[in-house]
This record gives structure tokens, sequence and C-alpha cells, in this order.
């Protein structure tokens, strides 16, 4: 039976020193803690959300330097595109040009080979004139020597006369 | 609760080998197994360290009594006053009277009455001594002094850590007190209590969870400063109850009020028998929480005593080999229990008051 009649003097204390306890406990314990482990929880919240922001920052970021790099990289091909090509058509300009020039040169060397050899040929026959003169002249003196010789080239050339 | 039904059985199952043990042997001065588990379950006036009688080595307690004014002495006066036997039919006892400061009080059953003609004069085995009003610091006073105390520095620690640091990731005694506030505040009130109400109440049902889990634990330890069954004392779980009861009834709104004097969807023919039932219910509701908790932790500490007594029962320390492994099962499942029934009594407070402050829903 002592055990289940409460007693008043441990009741008395027993209430005494909840009600303390809770005063106590209430104010400076579960209030400031819990209210601590809801800022660090906000806390962490945020700091989460910073996280994904940042990710998402960063992922765009990254986009945009995709982009850049693929606009350098057709700008890039581009360049050298135009670089090859400008080159090729410099080559074939020069080509052209050296094409036209050696034919001019050719033309030039013809023109001159043909000059010089015309020239040549003048001079040529003109030796060959005075050759010839030279030639005839040693013959007709050779020829006209003794009268006899004289005689026959007379008769000869009078018979020639004759018959034209 | 099948736990605690175990644990009943266990009891019931222990007491009766112990009646049957204490029953076969009755010569000389036999070790009476009831009275030394009492003596350790129930509360008193010294806190008893070790040895017998006048030999043995105890903590003498303030008494403290309202009786035309407050006297206070040591209760050593009482425990060496005069040992006054009395003869009964079913089982001799005695009294003891105090001497010196405590003169013309007696104690009897660690209840002190006030002595006429230096002696009590009884009815049957009960005295018809008036007894004076005893705000005495007993055992399980001083128990409760030192669980609270315990309590406090923790709980004022693992405050300070925050104040000091602010709101970061606890560390130290705030990293294993945090999450246990924290759980009884997410998954004690708040599911119980809803809506932005429950922040009124995390403050009662916090401090009920830890003062009963400390009070348990602290039970729990077999030498001062534990051992005292204070949360087993009928008184204690008394107030605890009590508080809960106050609470609800102060807290409840109309729609509470409303469930009992009108409970909707019941014919009014059925009133009459249905507002009786609904007011008994409002105190039964805490009166089980009391019982619940004073029922569970003095049995755990009955099935110690138990098991320990029984290698003095049988006079063989062999049965040590027994007993000994078995009260330290009992005494970890206890551990357990200490846990669960805080749980228990925050949780079901938690559950009676969100009733009483739930808005209508219909």
């Amino acid at each position: 039976m002592d055990l289940v009649t409460p007693s008043f003097g441990l009741l008395f204390w027993t209430g005494i020193t909840f009600c303390l306890l809770l005063l106590i406990l209430a104010k400076f314990v579960w209030k400031p803690v819990l209210s601590a482990v809801n800022a660090r929880s906000q806390k962490i919240d945020e700091a989460l959300l910073e996280a994904e922001k940042a990710r998402q920052e960063m992922k765009s970021l990254h986009a945009e330097n995709e982009r850049i790099l693929k606009e350098a990289r057709a700008e890039r091909d581009a360049i050298l595109k135009e670089a090859k090509e400008a080159g090729a058509k410099m080559i074939e300009d020069a080509r052209d040009k050296s094409k036209v020039e050696g034919a001019k040169l050719i033309e030039a060397a013809k023109a001159a080979i043909g000059s010089e050899r015309n020239a040549a040929i003048a001079d040529m026959k003109a030796q060959i004139a005075s050759f010839s003169v030279d030639i005839a002249e040693a013959i007709v003196k050779e020829s006209l020597a003794s009268d006899e010789k004289q005689k026959a080239l007379a008769s000869k050339m009078v018979e020639d006369i004759k018959l034209n | 609760m099948s736990r605690t039904t175990i644990l009943r059985f266990l009891s019931i199952f222990t007491f009766l080998v112990c009646v049957a043990f204490t029953a076969g042997a009755t010569k000389e001065k036999k070790f009476d197994v009831t009275e030394t588990i009492m003596h350790h379950v129930l509360d008193a006036h010294e806190w008893h360290l070790w040895g017998e009688g006048h030999n043995g080595t105890s903590i003498y307690l303030p008494v403290i009594i309202y009786d035309n004014g407050i006297k206070i002495f040591s209760s050593r006066h009482l425990y060496h006053g005069n040992s006054v036997p009395v003869a009964d039919s079913i089982k001799p006892f005695e009294y003891l009277v105090g001497e010196g400061p405590a003169k013309g009080y007696a104690l009897l059953h660690e209840k002190i009455y006030k002595v006429t003609d230096g002696k009590l004069v009884f009815h049957g085995t009960h005295p018809k001594n008036a007894m004076p009003l005893d705000f005495s610091i007993t055992k399980n006073v001083l128990s409760l002094f030192i669980g609270s105390f315990i309590l406090l520095v923790v709980m004022l620690s693992t405050s300070l850590y925050y104040k000091k640091n602010g709101a970061v990731a606890p560390r130290g005694i705030a990293k294993f007190i945090e999450p246990l506030i924290v759980y009884v505040r997410d998954e004690i009130v708040k599911p119980n209590i809803h809506g932005a109400k429950h922040t009124r109440y995390i403050g009662f049902i916090t401090t009920v969870f830890f003062f009963i889990l400390v009070n348990n634990l602290l039970g729990m330890i077999p030498v001062f400063p534990g051992g005292a069954n204070l949360t087993g004392n009928i008184s204690v779980t008394l107030f605890l109850a009590l508080c809960t009861l106050l609470v609800t009834v102060f807290s409840g709104n109309k729609n509470y009020w409303k469930h009992i004097f009108a409970t909707p969807g019941v014919p009014w023919a059925l009133l009459p028998i249905m507002i009786p039932i609904e007011l008994v219910g409002i105190f039964t509701k805490p009166f089980a929480l009391m019982i619940r908790l004073f029922a569970n932790m003095t049995a755990g500490h009955i099935i110690v005593l138990s098991l320990i007594s029984i290698i003095f029962i049988n006079k063989s320390e062999a049965w040590g080999l027994l007993s000994v492994p078995m009260a330290l099962f009992i005494s970890v499942l206890e551990i357990l229990v200490a846990f669960l029934q805080a749980y228990l009594f925050a949780s079901l407070s938690a559950l009676f008051i969100g009733a009483a402050v739930e808005e209508d829903h219909h």
C-alpha cells in the first residue's frame, strides 16, 4: 500500500524542482538551442541554394565559353580558308603572270633571233656578194690573162648573144 | 507495449519463485526478500550505503517537518532511537522512537508520527497517532536534486556551446544532446500538436522527457548517487501526470470542450451517458500516464533486486552464475525502458495536448 500512496513531501519537492527546471530549461536551453538549430538549418539551406546558383552560373559560363570557343574556332577556320584561298590565288596569279611574261620574253627572243638572223643573212648576202665579185674579178682576171682566152670568151659571149 | 508486458510477467514470475523459495526455508533469522526489495524500492529518510542495522553505513538525510512551526533535524536521531517491537498475529514489526532533537516523533515504515506518552497507539497494524507534514529531504528528494543538477549542468553546457559558437555544427556534449532535443521537437511535439501552436508546448514536453530520462537512468545506477527509485515513485509520476492534465485542460479550445459536452454525431438522448464518460476520460488519460511510468520503473527495480536476491535466498554464491547474468540482462533492458518510458510519457502528453488544441476539421 505504501507503494501507491503519494507522499506529500516528495510531491512538494518534485513540484518545486520540476517547475524551476521547466523555467530554467525553457528559457536558457530549449529556446536558444532550438533557435540556434533553426538558424543553422536556415544557413545550410541558404548555402545549398547559393551552391546551386553558383553551379548554374558555372554551367552557363561554361556554355558561354564553349560558344566563344566555337566562334573563335569558326573564325580561325574562316581566316585559314581565306588565307589559303588568297595564297592559291597569289600562286595562280604569279603563274599566270609568269606565263605571260615568259611568253612575252620568248616572243621578244624570237623577234630578236629573227632580226638577228635577218641581219646575219643580209650581212652574209652582202659578204657573199662581195666574195662573188672578188671571185668573179679573180676569175675574170684569170680568164683574160691571155689573148686566146679573151677571144674564146668573147666568142662564147657572142654565141650566147646570138642565141638570145 | 509487449516489452512492458514481458517485464510484468517476469516480475510476477520472479516474485512467485522468490515466495516459493522463502516459504521453503523457515529457520533462524531468515532473509526477507519482500522487505528487502520494498526497502530499496520505497522512499527513506536515510540513504543506505552498505552494512546491516547499526553497523551499517548510511547517509542520514535531514528531516523537515511542519508541526506548529518548522522543525529540522538529522534522521540519525530517528534511526538511532529506541526500537519498540510490536507483536502482531501475522507479522511482528518494530518502530523507532526518536531521541534528542527528534524527541516526540517516531518512525514506522518510513513515516513520521507524533508519539503520545513516548509510544505509538495502534489500531490493528495502523497507528492512530497524528502525522506532522513531512517535507523531509528523503532519499528520493535528494535523488531528484542530484538528477536535476546533472540535467541542468548537461543542458546549460549545451546551451553555452551555442552561445559561444553561434549557429554551427555541434561538438562535445552538444553533439550528443542536440539530436535528442531536435528529436523531441520533430518526432514527439510536431507530429502530435499540429500547426504553429506546437512551439508553445516544446518547453513542457522537452522538460518532461529529459526529466524522466535522466531520473530513469540515474535510478539504474546501483550505487550512490544512483539507485533511488524516483521515477518509480507514485508521487513523482502523479505530479508529472497532473502537469499534463492541467496543461491539457487549460489549453483545451472550444472544439475540445464541444467534443466532451456535445460530441458531434451523437444523438442528444445519449448525451447523459456520453458526458460522464468523456469527463472521466479527461482524468483517465493522465492517470494511465501516472500508473504506466510508476509501474514500469518500479517493476524494473523489483526484477533486478529479485534476481540478485536469489543468491541470498539460497545462501549460495553459486547462484550468482545464474542471477548475475540475468540481472545484467534486465539492467540493460531497463536502459531501453528508461528511454522508452521517457518517450512514451512525452509522446502521450503531446498527443493529449494536441487533441485539446486541435481545430475543427469537420
